[in-house]
């Protein structure tokens, strides 16, 4: 089911306030980890704006979907979605890293509502989705699981443990994404620990790959849409990325993947993603 | 529920410890569907495997990927559902600490681990399968309680008890040819409370696991032979730690010791030290464990003579330690 023009309108609406709240974010707090914010957040976008069947007035709501950061750092792009979804008062994110703010970094879920699994440590996120599906399929619930990973969280051998299993338990309400922006803190996914082939690696594994640009909403609905058809084996989507995305001096800048922000930058990167969104 | 359980040491034909936890596991889970079982390639050597013949489709077996097992199991936790965990110790909580802290302690989930092989239990394996470092590791997570269990019929208790105990729990069990020290499950047992198996005024020991049934036999050698008054108390849950039971010792026996199964460094007897130490009182103390080294191989019945965790072990150690000079302050008020 393609998108319609009122739904891209909207989900493109979204993704530029939350592209400006995780610049706000990160130069009022001090540092935040942008680069990868700024890579995963039209997958949020599109999942918390067209997909996710959620209610942030009961943010524990059993039957509602589940969503797993596995890729934690990128809480300065979560939190913002889970605010401007009306989980919490946006303002309550002028406290990101400060003394005793329920928001660090990396958000907690015993903190923060609609977070349902608190990570951070990469590695841990898909292991929890594939508990979460499981769960589900032994209380015949048929809420989703989504659970995004970093492509530099691939090097996690848990990831790789988590992957049999989904396999192993054939799980098809489990849907993972890779946001697959091809930087680490140290260099390239390929110069620091070489992922490629990264599709043929999750196909080994017994999973299903759709391979998108992580940037368009057509694209990403496109593969939700056949995860969703329930293909028999679970799914991945490789998301193609670019981190940064939307503010050109950081985009595909290695020294981006965490930083601050001061007024002069600020007002640079605003204008880059209203010129982005122009 | 699992009235009529017995257990006789050695004897292949009635349960050992383990097998005890897996026949309670199969009872709750009668009346608990939430309960599902989990292991890592081990269900049968961990007996939950038996709990997988019950409930096959409450049973899931992940393959040799302990990081994976527990990050599954927070899953479920985070879906309305009891897991209860089963690997070796060594593997629970040092292969997997991350994802047991992270995951699970951190999000205080209602994972239950029991964790098997503790100790020297399976000392003839090498050092790689031994595990005397998890007491200290698990309790230094919080949220998490640690138990263990002094024999089968203990844990059965801990079993049943903890399904209502809120948050994560690490039992810690041997490998189940350990000797059996209670009669039946009726002897007042509650998590978090020391168990008074032996009034004494002249020395208390405090014991976990396998060195419940050895302190007991040495206390019987001790009244007889040498006619001491031992206190003997069964510390079967490390943390959160019965402090008022450990004060009590140092104000009515001024001598205590603590025999573990475990690395002296940071297990119960460190607990009880620190207990001691911030109340300023002073009492003569000892704590004997597998000293700051990675234990020998061998049977575990060597390996507890070796330590002095055996009954020899522990009469040698009460001698001594009433033997060391120690000057009792009648008015403590003044050192705290």
């Amino acid at each position: 089911m393609a998108l319609s023009q009122e739904e891209f309108t909207l989900l493109n609406e979204k993704a530029r306030q939350a592209r400006r709240d995780i610049v706000d974010i990160t130069g009022w707090s001090g540092g935040a980890h942008i680069g990868g914010g700024l890579s995963v957040v039209d997958m949020l976008i599109i999942l918390y704006y067209k997909y996710m069947n959620i209610n942030p007035q009961q943010p524990d709501w059993e039957d509602r979907d589940r969503f797993i950061l596995s890729k934690g750092h990128a809480g300065v792009a979560y939190a913002p979605v889970l605010a401007r979804k009306g989980y919490f008062d946006f303002d309550l994110l002028k406290t990101f890293n400060k003394f005793k703010s329920p928001f660090g970094m990396h958000l907690d879920g015993g903190k923060v509502k609609g977070v349902d699994a608190s990570t951070g440590s990469l590695g841990h996120g898909l292991p929890i989705g594939v508990g979460m599906a499981l769960g589900a399929r032994l209380q015949k619930k048929d809420w989703w699981t989504y659970c995004i990973l970093g492509d530099g969280e691939c090097n996690e051998g848990s990831i790789w443990e988590a992957a049999m299993a989904a396999s192993h338990f054939k799980l098809t309400n489990l849907i993972t994404f890779v946001d697959k922006n091809r930087l680490m803190i140290d260099g390239t996914t390929e110069e620091v620990m070489g992922l490629e082939p990264l599709a043929d690696k999750w196909t080994a594994f017994g999973f299903i790959v759709k391979e998108v640009d992580g940037h368009s909403f057509e694209e990403l609905a496109a593969a939700i849409d056949y995860a969703h058809s329930k293909p028999g084996q679970p799914v991945v989507i490789i998301a193609n990325t670019v981190k940064g995305k939307g503010v050109d001096f950081m985009e595909n800048e290695v020294k981006w993947h965490y930083g601050g922000l001061d007024t002069a930058l600020l007002e640079k990167a605003h204008q880059s993603i209203d010129k982005m969104y122009a | 529920m699992s009235e009529g359980i017995t257990w006789t040491v050695y004897d292949a034909d009635t349960m050992t410890q383990a097998e005890i936890y897996g026949q309670v596991l199969c009872d709750l889970g009668k009346i608990n569907p939430k309960i599902v079982g989990l292991s890592a390639d081990l269900a049968k050597s961990t007996k939950i495997g038996r709990f997988q013949d019950h409930f096959p489709e409450r049973f899931f077996n992940v393959g040799i990927a302990e990081q994976n097992l527990f990050g599954v199991a927070a899953g479920l936790a985070k879906t309305g559902l009891l897991p209860f965990v089963s690997t070796m110790a060594a593997f629970s909580s040092m292969r997997a600490a991350e994802q047991v802290r992270t995951d699970i302690c951190y999000q205080n989930l209602d994972v239950k681990i029991i964790a098997t092989h503790g100790g020297a239990s399976f000392g003839q394996a090498g050092t790689t399968h031994h595990c005397t470092e998890d007491i200290a590791i698990m309790r230094s997570f919080a949220n998490m309680t640690v138990i263990v269990p002094a024999d089968g019929i203990e844990m059965a208790n801990v079993v049943k008890q903890c399904v209502d105990y809120p948050g994560p729990v690490y039992i810690r069990i041997g490998r189940g040819f350990e000797p059996r020290h209670y009669e039946n499950e009726e002897y007042g047992f509650t998590i978090g409370k020391a168990v008074e198996l032996s009034q004494g005024t002249d020395i208390t020991i405090i014991c976990c696991g396998i060195t419940v049934f050895h302190a007991m036999e040495a206390a019987k050698v001790l009244t007889e032979d040498d006619k001491l008054s031992v206190r003997v108390l069964n510390m079967h849950t490390i943390k959160p730690l019965d402090e008022e039971a450990v004060m009590k010792a140092v104000t009515e026996t001024r001598r205590l010791i603590v025999f573990e199964e475990h690395n002296v460094n940071g297990g119960l007897g460190s607990a009880v030290a620190d207990v001691i130490a911030q109340s300023g009182k002073g009492c003569a103390f000892k704590k004997v464990g597998i000293p700051d080294c990675f234990c020998e191989v061998g049977y575990p019945e060597d390996l507890y003579t070796h330590y002095r965790l055996d009954t020899d072990g522990i009469i040698e150690t009460v001698r001594e330690v009433m033997n060391i000079e120690f000057e009792e302050d009648e008015d403590w008020e003044d050192e705290v």
